[in-house]
């Protein structure tokens, strides 16, 4: 039971704050120079931090901050990624070999890295991590939709269609897409974990969401500077982002098996 | 073999000639004028050309590429913009830490993978393996950088056990190299169990418990030699993510590589550097992963005689 409930309570929450946040009447630019790096209370559950602002009201703004960012960059890389993968896959030919090209060339870059210049040199930002992080995010659902179409286009149903004349974009919106719909929910739930730690990591650098605006990321920044005096400044963002992200991927986890996608790294 | 072996580098060739050009264009990537943004925009108009001219972006683009991929080849990367210092020495001053830190992830990954897998698979569906496999989760989960203050938080600060940042000895690499190979660890870990039980299930294992092995001896010489191909091809893959969060953990540290280099050049706008850094990086990774593939062609028959992909 705990697989399921703890991880999916924590989901909520994050989307119930991320949604509803504003109701709280929040006020996280608020400065208190008498509350300056005040440990948690009774009445403040996480303190305050170095300019006195309520941690409490920085956690929610930056759980919608993590929220808008992870899902509008699940959801374009995934668009784009869907599109490009499927496409190469169904023309084929050198089309296919082109776009493999590409996409061995993306993923010559490591891990964050592609994000990072990006992001650095296209300067701070919401949008921009949006977009460094798209750049970054449509290759692993494009390799996934190629890999998919290619098994799956052989089937009769596409060849009836094919040869009822349809048009290669209805085949694959109306024939394809919906037949790799448990894969790509699978891979979408745990890029959402990724993109969460992507974009705390581009703050964490400074590159991503700017100050005053909360992110979990920049909060952890800022309190590895009072980490002595003031260890809940980096321990509340930081419990924060890995209920989250370890509650998506457990997420994820469930929904593999129950959606019956086999892989070979999970048994 | 050999046919094998010169496909994968034409390949690698290409990735590495389109990752090269992808880095070029990142500078046009710079809203605006990117020598504007280098300079500040109190900068003279006489300053401005004269850098323009000095990076070549007064001239038509197929030039740029082309005075690029000439300089690359004889690694002359051109000039800090901050420091007027050569671009490739500054990054030869800053390999051996980047290295020394990622080799030390990687030993820590190892170390703690192995036997957390290995136990998984034994005692399959115990508490031990739910055990491992929510400890292994949690690593997953768990970002670079918060473990590093994390570690810091109870090692140096609470404990006073180890130094908080900076490169003085042996001391000073623990915490980065755990916090750097605490992720991998636990992708690992989970691979490991996953290949070992597939592998456990083979004849194989059957006829050597039927000739009286030992459990250990059945596990160590005939179960893991097997799990290890698709273990190593993971290594090789993993190893960018390795590199990437090396950038990370050397800010959290204050460790002196690459990475710090990248993320101090990008805050100053001295964008020949970063494009170097991500340039090393990527290429690091190009070759890693082509090696990785000829070590698993020529450990495993079945890749390099069969038709590759």
């Amino acid at each position: 039971m705990m697989r399921l409930w703890f991880p999916a309570a924590i989901f909520i929450l994050w989307f119930v704050l991320a949604l509803f946040g504003q109701l709280f009447s929040l006020s996280p630019d608020h400065i208190e120079l008498s509350r300056i790096l005040l440990p948690p209370d009774a009445n403040e559950w996480f303190g305050y931090d170095d300019l006195g602002r309520s941690l409490w009201d920085r956690l929610i703004v930056g759980a919608q901050t993590s929220f808008i960012v992870s899902i509008a960059v699940v959801a374009i890389s995934m668009l784009i990624g869907v599109t490009i993968g499927s496409f190469s896959a169904f023309i084929g030919g050198w089309f296919d070999h082109l776009i493999v090209r590409i996409i061995d060339i993306f993923l010559a870059f490591p891990g964050i890295l592609l994000a990072i210049a990006l992001a650095g040199l296209m300067g701070p930002g919401i949008d921009n991590v949006v977009i460094a992080l798209c750049v970054v995010g449509w290759v692993g659902f494009a390799r996934l939709s190629r890999a998919q179409v290619m098994t799956l286009k052989n089937r009769d149903h596409v060849q009836a269609a094919i040869a009822l004349g349809a048009s290669r974009s209805r085949i694959i919106f109306k024939h394809l897409v919906p037949l790799m719909a448990a894969p790509l929910i699978v891979e979408a739930t745990f890029a959402i974990a990724s993109v969460v730690i992507a974009e705390a990591g581009l703050s964490f650098l400074g590159l991503g969401i700017q100050p005053p605006t909360p992110s979990w990321g920049s909060m952890i920044r800022d309190g590895t500077r009072y980490m002595l005096v003031a260890p809940h400044m980096v321990l509340v963002p930081g419990i924060a982002l890995m209920l989250v992200v370890l509650s998506v991927n457990l997420l994820g986890d469930r929904l593999r098996d129950w959606l019956d996608v086999r892989t070979r790294d999970r048994h | 073999m050999l046919s094998f072996v010169i496909s994968r580098l034409l390949s690698a060739l290409f990735v590495i000639f389109g990752v090269s050009c992808l880095v070029f264009f990142l500078i046009h990537l710079v809203p605006g004028d990117p020598v504007e943004v280098m300079l500040g925009e109190s900068s003279q108009p006489a300053d401005r050309e004269a850098l323009r001219a000095a990076l070549g972006l007064d001239q038509p683009i197929l030039v740029q590429l082309m005075n690029y991929f000439n300089g690359l080849l004889h690694f002359d990367l051109g000039e800090s913009l901050h420091s007027k210092r050569p671009i490739a020495d500054m990054l030869m001053e800053r390999i051996p830490a980047t290295a020394t830190l990622a080799a030390a992830g990687l030993l820590v990954a190892v170390i703690i993978a192995f036997p957390l897998g290995i136990m998984a698979a034994m005692k399959k569906d115990t508490a031990w393996d739910s055990g491992a496999m929510f400890f292994s989760l949690f690593g997953i989960s768990i970002p670079n950088f918060w473990m590093g203050p994390l570690l810091i938080l109870f090692f140096s600060l609470w404990l006073g056990w180890l130094p908080v940042s900076g490169q003085s000895g042996i001391e000073s690499l623990v915490l980065p190299a755990l916090t750097l190979g605490t992720a991998l660890a636990a992708i690992l870990a989970r691979m490991i169990r996953a290949t070992l039980l597939e592998v456990m299930g083979e004849d194989y294992i059957r006829t050597a418990r039927a000739k009286g092995l030992s459990e250990r001896a059945v596990i160590m010489n005939h179960g893991l030699k097997n799990a290890m191909l698709p273990v190593i091809t993971l290594l090789g893959l993993q190893l960018g993510a390795l590199l990437g969060g090396a950038m990370i953990t050397e800010i959290v540290f204050s460790w002196p590589g690459i990475g710090q280099l990248t993320i101090d050049a990008i805050n100053r706008r001295d964008y020949p550097v970063v494009q170097a850094c991500i340039l090393l990086i990527s290429l690091t990774y190009v070759v890693v992963n082509t090696l990785t593939d000829l070590v698993y062609a020529w450990m495993d028959p079945r890749i390099r005689l069969g038709n590759a992909q």
